[in-house]
């Protein structure tokens, strides 16, 4: 009974959404530790986010733990919490998914990025503290992918 | 090399996606749009208006939904005051059903726009102005016969909660300039859905 509460455990990923501020956001990516962070933007009901995160998935999965972190921040509205949990424990999405905590877009999205319009999705690389690549838009598979070996092979 | 050659090329694709749009103090071009009243609208019909809050809207967007109640009240509030609020809806029908035509005039009349909802079908008004999203707002002032942008960006500080509201942007800016004066936070950003334009 225990081995398979464990099993579908293991199976269902990363099934926790943390709550998180921007500040406690920038913490999570700023590490010097030669990880390449891909924080990608998204919402569950913003269907060309939706429609790229299997990308996303993948890129966590194939590539290197140690090389590679996906990192998913939604930015649903907060009474949608429960909706978020469920989006991602059905998908059983194994990247690491947070829940912004910010009301004051204007505040934070020149934060991440100047030139972000504030139009989602939209991706940013970070390595060893400091910003590499920001995107606005979305990718596919073969972008990402050409995109995350770039900036880790410079 | 080629490492270098393939950033290059992925960095240009990127860039290219970029609007160039208007930015604050250039002049913007009318258009002729139709309305889901069954009218066309160009700005030019508004021979008193002292200026317009042009809002790049859409039926389908969250963000767009949670502003709708706003954007009718911008109106009521304004339009009595010369600045009339000129809603236009520039997404791909084919990627969104939901903003079809059709399902804008139903969502017109269901949510009692006092407003003009237009269609952008060719999306080269979205274009000229350089909205990324929806809602995004453009504040212009009549100058000289010439119409002048002097705000963009957001409604108010805060999506989700209207209560939350904590500085409502484009009043601010209208009133500056209904004050004569010039308006003190010109851009502002919020989130949005972006603009879904049609593919090639």
């Amino acid at each position: 009974m225990l081995s398979l509460f464990l099993a579908a455990q293991i199976i269902s990923g990363t099934t926790t959404v943390q709550e998180v501020s921007l500040q406690q956001l920038q913490n999570t990516f700023s590490q010097k530790d030669d990880i390449l962070y891909v924080v990608n933007f998204w919402a569950t009901w913003c269907k060309p986010c939706v429609g790229e995160l299997p990308y996303f998935e993948n890129a966590n999965k194939n590539f290197p733990a140690d090389k590679v972190k996906v990192i998913l921040v939604s930015l649903d509205f907060p009474k949608e919490k429960e909706r978020l949990k469920t989006f991602v424990s059905k998908r059983e999405m194994a990247s690491t998914v947070y829940h912004l905590n910010e009301t004051n877009a204007n505040v934070y999205i020149n934060k991440i990025d100047s030139s972000w319009s504030g139009a989602i999705p939209a991706t940013v690389f970070y390595k060893n503290g400091k910003k590499v690549l920001f995107h606005e838009g979305e990718f596919n598979q073969q972008e990402l992918d050409s995109i995350i070996n770039n900036l880790n092979n410079k | 090399m080629k490492n270098i050659t393939l950033i290059a090329i992925v960095f240009f694709a990127l860039c290219s996606f970029k609007q160039p749009g208007y930015e604050v103090g250039d002049n913007v071009a009318d258009f002729s749009l139709p309305s889901t009243n069954g009218k066309t609208v160009a700005l030019a019909d508004y021979k008193d208006a002292k200026g317009f809050i042009v809002v790049f809207t859409c039926n389908h967007c969250p963000f767009a939904k949670k502003y709708e109640t706003r954007i009718n009240d911008l109106n009521k509030k304004y339009e009595k005051l010369g600045y009339p609020v000129i809603a236009i809806n520039p997404n791909d029908a084919a990627q969104y059903e939901e903003d079809n035509f059709e399902n804008m005039k139903k969502n017109a009349k269901a949510k009692k726009f006092t407003f003009p909802y237009l269609h952008d079908e060719t999306q080269a008004v979205a274009k000229a102005f350089g909205a990324t999203k929806t809602p995004d707002v453009f504040v212009v002032q009549k100058e000289n016969g010439k119409l002048v942008l002097k705000y963009t960006g957001a409604i108010d500080d805060n999506t989700d909660s209207e209560k939350g509201v904590k500085e409502k942007y484009v009043e601010k800016a209208i009133d500056a300039l209904l004050g004569g004066k010039s308006v003190e936070t010109a851009s502002t950003k919020a989130v949005g859905c972006s603009i879904k334009w049609k593919k090639a």
